[in-house]
Order: structure tokens, then C-alpha cells, then sequence
């Protein structure tokens, strides 16, 4: 385990640090820059929990070595808000309640922010799949899905949002009915 | 200490913990803390009640926070399960919070020299005759005041003048959880605190032969107590390092121990079980008017809560002391289960409850604590934090068991359901720590002198526990038997997973329905109303088919409509799905309609919520989720191995509540798994024209189906 010096610039902020380069990225933003938000889920980039933004696209740092984060930007969940303002799609997660647990959300809030800077109005459809590499085991998905599109600007779209039925419906809401 | 009023019978958690201050205290800052025993494990529990707290008390809910539980300071309210905390946690605090308002109310007046009748409460500020009085609970709350045991039941503030509670809040929780702050106990960093990880065995039995020489950097302690195999050092790198050197010179002697994998109903029937019967209501005359009798078997798989998070547990050992922080579901049978595997005092553990990820049952946290008091042991005044890695959670956390249900019915010529008989093949459900009186902690069957888990049990023999939750039909049946067939081996650890039995009895019963409806040349819908005379059953049932557009569902090749309804155990909430599945290539669930009766409702958001996300779970469990094993270990190690749905392949979900006034609260947690899993089948078999009956329903088994067919 080799200590060697390695340069990060993380949420606009550079850092030199001496660590194993080879550790995975998710360590180092967690043991060393106690950045809490990206979340450790499997090791093996399959379930989105400990997702960041390098270099604009959203990626998992369990399984992608410190080293090779060197010269890019990183953005951690924690980088998206700034001077207690949230970002259009965190305010959207507590403004759609779009959670149980919370454990994968800091992820699913990277990968939607990432979606968006290239996606600005992406299709109900479109944030499934932008979505697909992040779990979620409380079943969540369709609230996620409303909330990812209100970001977007898209508050009509919010009904089609909650699955995979590919079809409009109905206004489903009635006295205590909520969705 | 007196025995608490006769009345408080009806709060039970109140009536153990009868001390108002424990449950709740006016705090510094105008602020309200509430302490309920019941854990917060991502279902938003705390936001509940707290909202509870806020509306008997006539306090902004913004003032109210919530009290990590404690052994050392929370009442013990047991465990957080079975969909009781709504029912237990809020019955006490509000009852707590109201006996509460009535002592200040109370030492408002004599301070005022007026009635309390002339006394009001807004936001916690005492009015009088409708002015400000410069009194409130914070001024009048004085050292001493709550300190006091609850009395006789009071009045509680009605539903109908409730403004806090009945609404949507939003979750307490989720502004940490949407920005990164600390909140999980993954993120609890404690000063001096080292890491551990543990070695498991490579097999669910296996015995440490030796250890070679691993080359350890000279900080790493390793622990080794019989086949118990751990290491701790400075960080949590070095720590899953020297865990992964130390593993590969371990030797280990490996005995095959598990069943056939492909053929569950094989083991299911053939292990030794205690037979007990669960429910027996016989009517001869009824029975022998059946003319015509239909059996069918329904299976399910093993079944991993697979939290999105490994298990996790901090850790210190004292000279006299040890104190744990858990995400356990269970704090106080956590406390009693370490002092009782470690021969300790229960009065020197202590266990703090920290958030975990969603749970779903009885996961790894539990043994997670036991790893890390155990490797704390070894470098006593220090913290130990231990996580684990995801392939043992997978294989090491307690499962939901695989179970065979059997069901027998006759029909009489006028095709109604006379006699009914279920058996319900499974392991135990109710495998918690202290659960059969064995501590249960999966590491004391590897220390030295451990012996091998004991089977699970499974909860008194009724239709709501245990794999017999919901075994008994909810339906008027003059002749019924159900049995309850416990295995008495335990080849894989199973325990507590959501809904225990219900998600397979609901399965097995209503696509029993639809079949013996077909059989009766009779509409689903209607066959089902005509056996039901509960209003609030008929209410979920009628909604759902009007709110999903049942009667106008198209009929189209390969598209099929299914439903699906249960009373969670016979005695809670009601919940009707409809499922709309196509299966032309492979199995999609494309739309679920779920109609709830949970009683009394405190956040309609959050039992929407729930409801949700207990439909999509079950979506998960009932196409796509089953444990694999080879003859010595479980191989679904991974999200690969071991997949759950994903958002492309979620369906659209929609909830409707049914309002109940006036009905007690229940959960909502647990009532969609079976009604979901259940219309989802209906369904299916519709689509393909063929009845699967042996979860989960996956392409393969439909190919199989069409085959036998």
C-alpha cells in the first residue's frame, strides 16, 4: 500500500492528499474528504448508491480509482446545493417526497443532475433509463421519476411518471386519493 | 414501582413505560422532544409521530424532534415490526402527550388563578379567555413535572379537530437525506475509532482448520475465537485488505449442509416439521355438500431483504461496559441477546439505534453489532466500527424462508366455497435475537463452543404470524382447517422478511380464487364479493375495480387483468390491487391499482408511500427474486446474481385511500406484498392462458407452464 500524493479538485475545491492512489475514488471521498453523501452499496459499480459526477457524467466511485480522478471535477451530492439553496432536483426529491429509506437517493440526485445539464426536458421515459444503474429497494421509482421531471420544469408530466405503462392516465386523485 | 391504572391497559407501550418524561420532554428553544421506543427504518415513522405528538400538545409540528432510541434512555417498546408502531408508539405518546397537557394546563390555572376550562393552547403558548397569558409549556414545564407515571386514560383530541395529524407532512428526514449530510450509521465517525472487518466462513458450515501466515502490516490485530475469524486496523482499506490476505491462507473444513436448489418443494415436504393446527372451525354437513373438490400447490423461493446498505455496527468495549450503536430493528432484544451470548449484564450493555437502509425485516444488523463488540473485545477504550461487504449480506443475513401452501376446496352445486383446508410448509419466521430464548446472533455459532442456530420459530400458531399470517382466508367459509407444517431443520437461516407468510398465503389463496371461480363459471370480482360480507372488505374490493377500470379492461392476446385482495392478518389493514401484466417476450407488470383501508390515518402521504413502495417490492419478489444455493453455500451474491426490478421495469402505480373514520390506525407497511403478488398472478394467467404457481413468475416458468400445460 503505497502513500502518494494526489491531487482531487472536489465540489470546486482542490485537495492534495496523501494517500494509496489506487483506493477507490468512494474511499477517498469518504474516509479522507468526510464527504458523507456518496454512500457505499456493493463495490462493484451495480447499484448507483455511491454515485458522483466526473467531468460532467455521473458515474460510480466504489469502483473507479482514486487516481484516475486526477485532473477532472469531481461533484459530490453535497456540491449540488450551495449557501443553503438547493438544486432544482433536491428540492424537487423533498417537494415529491421522492424517498423512503434514502440510502440510494444521494446517487439517484448526482444521476438526475447529470441527466439534466444534457437532457434539460428529457421524457418520462428518458429518466428511467437515465436512472436504470441506481436501485432502489423501498420502491420509490415512480415518485423519483415525478420528481426528476418537476426539476425538469415539467410538473404535467408527474402522472406519467409513476412507471413503466408507456401510457397517459387518467387523473387518479380524488378526496384522500393522493397519486 | 405501583402497578400502572387498569385503564392503561389499552396503551400497552404506555402501560410498560408509565414515566411521562420518558417519552417526552419540553427542551431549551421552545422545542419538543419526543422519545418513542420504535425505530425509524426509512418508512417514515418519526414524521408520524411526531405529528401526533404535535396535534395532542397544540404544537407547531416544526418544534417537535425526535430522540434516537436508546437502551439507556428510550421506553421499550420491543421491537419495530409487524406494522405496529402507528398503532403502539403513536396510541402511547399521544396518550403520554395529552396526560401531559393536562398537568401544565393544570399548573397553569393555579398559577393564573383561573379554570383550565377558560384555558387554551396555541402553539404551546397558554391563552386565557382567548389572550396571551405569558405563560407556555416551556415556562411551566419546571424539573419534576413529568417525572411522574401516567394515570388514567384521558381524553384524547378527536379526528374530526385534528389540523396536524390527517395530513401530509413531509418527511423530518429527507433534507439530510437529498444533501449528503451525515445521518446513516455508515457515516458515524467517533474519535479514536478503528475498523474491522470479519472473515466469514466460505461455506454456511465450515470449521477454521488453521491460518497460514498472512504478511499483516504490524498495526492489524487479527481475531481469531474458534472459527471466528476477524481483523481490525486504522482504517476501513487496510481493514478489508488484511481481511482479504488473512482469507486467503485460512483453511477451512467445508461440510455440504443445504438442499436442492431446484427442488425447494422436495426439501420443503421431506424435513422433519411439528404439524399445529392454526385454526379448525368444522361443519360436516357444509363439507359434504361439496360436488366438486380442487387442490393446487403454490411455491415461493427464498427471499433476501438485500438493503440497499451492508450491515454496519460500531462498537466499544470498557473495562465494565460495552456500548453498541446498531441499526437493528430491535434495540432492547439486541441489549439482552449481546450480554446473553457474552455472559455480560444487561445493565452493562447498551445498544443506540442509528439509521440503517431500509431493512425489510430482520437483516444482518443484529449481527453486524455482535461482530463489532466481539472485535472491539480485542482493543478495549477503542471504537470499532464493522461493515459488511455486500456479498454477506446477501449470504449471511437471515432470509425470508421458501414455503409450500397447499389448498384444498369444495364447491357446492350452487358454487359456493363450503369446506377449505390449507397447510403451510415452511422455516421459522420469527428468528430475532432472544426469539425461542437463544441469543440468535450469527457469530456465536462460530465462536469456540458455539453451537449451530436453533431453527427459527415462528410466532403462536394463529392466522397472524408467522408463515401462517394470513394462511386463514378471510372469506365465509362454513368448514375450514388450516395447518401449519414448521421445519424443524434450519439447512438456511431464515427470519423475519415483510409480511412473513402473507406474501405467499395471499398468493396461494386468491389465485386459488380466481381458480375455483373459473371452476364456478363465476366473474373473479363477483365470486370473491359473494363470500365476503366485511363492508370495509367489500369498500377496498369495489374501489379498486372501479378506479382501475376493471369492468372495461380490454382482452387482448398476451395482456392480462388479475386481481387480488387480503385483510392483512385477518385483522388490520385492507388493501385490493389490480395488476394489468403483458407477457409476449417476457413477464412485464405495466400497471398496478391498490385500494387501502389502513383505519385512522396520520400522514396520507406516507401510507401512500408506503403502500407504493410495498407494491413494488412485491412486483420484485413476485417476477424476478429467488436466493440460489449449491449444496454448501448460497451463490446470489451480487446485484447480478441476485437482481431486483429497475426503474425501466417498474410499473405505474396508483393508490387510492379509502377512508375510514373512526376505525382504529394499523400499518400500512406490510398489506400490499400479498394482494399485489396475488393480482400480478391473476394476471399472468390471464395473458398466457396457463396457472403458474411457483414464484417467481419468470419467463422460464411460463415457457415450463406452457409445456405442461
Amino acid at each position: 500500500m503505497e502513500q502518494q500524493e494526489l491531487h482531487l479538485t472536489v465540489n470546486g475545491e482542490d485537495h492534495t492528499l496523501a494517500c494509496d492512489p489506487d483506493l477507490p475514488l468512494l474511499d477517498v471521498l469518504r474516509a479522507e474528504l468526510g464527504l458523507a453523501g456518496p454512500r457505499f452499496g456493493c463495490g462493484l459499480g451495480l447499484c448507483g448508491a455511491c454515485m458522483v459526477i466526473i467531468d460532467g457524467k455521473a458515474r460510480s466511485s466504489c469502483d473507479y480509482p482514486a487516481w484516475a480522478a486526477e485532473g477532472t471535477e469531481v461533484t459530490t451530492v453535497e456540491g449540488l446545493h450551495h449557501d443553503g439553496t438547493l438544486h432544482a432536483v433536491q428540492q424537487a426529491f423533498l417537494d415529491e417526497q421522492a424517498a423512503q429509506c434514502g440510502y440510494c437517493t444521494s446517487g439517484m440526485v448526482v444521476a438526475a443532475a447529470a441527466l439534466l445539464t444534457v437532457n434539460p426536458a428529457p421524457t418520462a421515459q428518458e429518466v428511467r433509463a437515465a436512472l436504470d444503474g441506481n436501485l432502489c429497494r423501498c420502491g420509490t421509482h415512480g415518485r423519483v421519476v415525478a420528481a426528476v421531471l418537476r426539476a425538469a420544469g415539467q410538473h404535467d408530466g408527474e402522472q406519467a411518471a409513476h412507471g413503466n405503462g408507456g401510457e397517459q392516465v387518467a387523473h387518479e386523485g380524488s378526496g384522500q386519493a393522493v397519486r | 414501582m405501583t402497578p400502572p391504572p387498569p385503564g392503561l391497559a389499552a396503551y400497552p407501550s404506555l402501560a410498560a413505560n408509565p414515566v411521562l418524561s420518558s417519552w417526552l420532554a419540553f427542551s431549551p428553544g421552545g422545542t419538543v422532544t419526543i422519545r418513542p421506543g420504535k425505530v425509524e427504518y426509512g418508512q417514515g415513522v418519526w414524521t408520524a409521530l411526531a405529528q401526533v405528538a404535535a396535534e395532542e400538545l397544540d404544537v407547531a409540528l416544526a418544534r417537535v424532534t425526535v430522540a434516537p432510541v436508546s437502551t439507556g434512555t428510550s421506553p421499550d417498546e420491543g421491537v419495530t415490526s409487524g406494522s405496529l408502531s402507528i398503532q403502539h408508539s403513536g396510541s402511547a405518546l399521544r396518550q403520554a402527550c395529552a396526560q401531559a397537557r393536562v398537568l401544565l394546563l393544570a399548573a397553569a390555572a393555579d398559577k393564573l388563578g383561573a379554570a383550565v376550562a377558560e384555558l387554551a393552547v396555541e402553539d404551546g403558548q397558554i391563552l386565557a379567555a382567548g389572550q396571551p397569558t405569558g405563560l407556555s409549556y416551556w415556562s411551566l414545564a419546571g424539573p419534576g413535572l413529568l417525572d411522574r407515571e401516567a394515570g388514567d386514560p384521558v381524553p384524547v383530541k378527536p379526528p374530526d379537530r385534528w389540523s396536524v395529524a390527517g395530513r401530509s407532512a413531509p418527511r423530518l428526514d429527507l433534507p439530510d437525506k437529498v444533501t449528503g449530510r451525515p445521518r446513516f450509521l455508515h457515516d458515524l465517525v467517533l474519535p479514536g475509532m478503528l475498523y474491522g472487518r470479519v472473515v466469514r466462513p466460505p461455506a454456511a458450515v465450515a470449521e477454521l482448520v488453521s491460518m497460514g501466515d498472512p504478511d499483516l502490516p504490524p498495526d492489524v490485530v487479527v481475531v481469531r475465537d474458534g472459527s471466528f475469524l476477524g481483523v481490525v486496523a486504522a482504517t476501513d482499506a487496510q481493514a478489508l485488505r488484511a481481511a482479504r490476505l488473512v482469507a486467503k491462507t485460512a483453511q477451512w473444513h467445508v461440510t455440504d449442509s443445504l438442499p436442492d436448489d431446484r427442488d425447494l418443494k422436495g426439501f420443503l415436504l421431506s424435513a422433519p416439521a411439528e404439524d399445529v393446527p392454526v385454526e379448525s372451525r368444522r361443519d360436516a354437513g357444509a363439507a359434504a355438500s361439496a360436488t366438486t373438490v380442487r387442490t393446487a400447490e403454490y411455491t415461493r423461493p427464498f427471499l433476501a431483504h438485500a438493503s440497499m446498505a451492508p450491515s454496519c455496527a460500531v462498537a466499544r468495549w470498557d473495562a465494565g461496559s460495552v456500548t453498541a450503536w446498531s441499526h437493528s430493528q430491535g434495540v432492547f432484544a439486541l441489549r439482552d441477546a449481546l450480554a446473553a451470548g457474552l455472559r455480560l449484564d444487561p445493565a452493562q450493555v447498551t445498544v443506540n439505534h442509528a439509521e440503517g437502509a431500509g431493512a425489510y425485516g430482520h437483516n444482518g444488523a443484529d449481527d453486524a453489532a455482535l461482530d463489532a463488540v466481539l472485535l472491539a473485545r480485542a482493543v478495549p477504550g477503542r471504537p470499532v466500527r464493522v461493515l459488511w461487504s455486500r456479498e454477506d449480506e446477501m449470504s449471511w443475513a437471515p432470509l425470508g424462508s421458501a414455503m409450500l401452501a397447499r389448498l384444498s376446496a369444495g364447491l357446492d352445486d350452487r358454487g359456493k366455497i363450503v369446506t377449505w383446508r390449507q397447510d403451510v410448509w415452511s422455516n421459522g419466521f420469527i428468528g430475532r435475537p432472544g426469539r425461542g430464548g437463544d441469543p440468535r446472533l450469527l457469530a456465536l455459532a462460530h465462536l469456540a463452543g458455539g453451537r449451530p442456530m436453533p431453527p427459527a420459530p415462528d410466532g403462536p400458531p394463529t392466522g397472524a404470524m408467522g408463515s401462517t399470517r394470513n394462511a386463514v382466508p378471510g372469506y365465509d367459509i362454513p368448514d375450514l382447517e388450516v395447518v401449519r407444517h414448521r421445519l424443524l431443520t434450519m439447512p438456511i437461516r431464515t427470519s423475519s422478511l415483510r409480511s412473513l407468510g402473507a406474501f405467499l398465503n395471499v398468493f396461494a389463496i386468491e389465485s386459488f380464487m380466481d381458480e375455483l371461480a373459473e371452476c364456478a363459471g363465476a366473474d373473479p370480482v363477483a365470486f370473491r364479493l359473494a363470500h365476503l360480507t366485511d363492508p370495509r372488505a367489500v369498500r377496498v374490493i369495489e374501489e379498486v375495480v372501479e378506479f382501475s377500470g376493471w369492468a372495461g379492461r380490454p382482452r387482448q392476446e398476451g395482456t392480462g387483468y388479475g386481481i387480488g385482495y387480503a385483510r392483512y392478518k385477518g385483522l388490520a389493514g385492507y388493501c385490493a390491487a389490480v395488476a394489468k401484466v403483458e407477457a409476449q417476450d417476457d413477464v412485464h407488470v405495466r400497471r398496478l391499482w391498490l385500494a387501502a383501508d389502513v383505519g385512522t390515518v396520520i400522514n396520507p402521504d406516507g401510507v401512500v408511500n408506503q403502500v407504493e413502495g410495498g407494491a413494488v417490492q412485491s412486483t420484485s419478489w413476485a417476477i424476478r427474486e429467488r436466493v440460489t444455493f449449491d449444496r454448501a453455500k448460497i451463490t446470489s451474491l451480487s446485484w447480478d446474481t441476485y437482481p431486483v426490478l429497475r426503474f425501466t421495469e417498474v410499473p405505474q402505480v396508483a393508490v387510492r385511500i379509502v377512508a375510514a373514520p373512526g376505525q382504529p390506525e394499523t400499518g400500512a407497511g406490510e398489506i400490499a406484498q400479498g394482494p399485489v403478488a396475488a393480482a400480478i398472478g391473476n394476471a399472468l394467467a390471464q395473458a398466457v392462458g396457463v396457472r403458474m404457481r411457483d414464484l417467481p413468475l419468470t419467463r422460464e416458468q411460463v415457457i415450463r407452464a406452457i409445456e405442461e400445460g
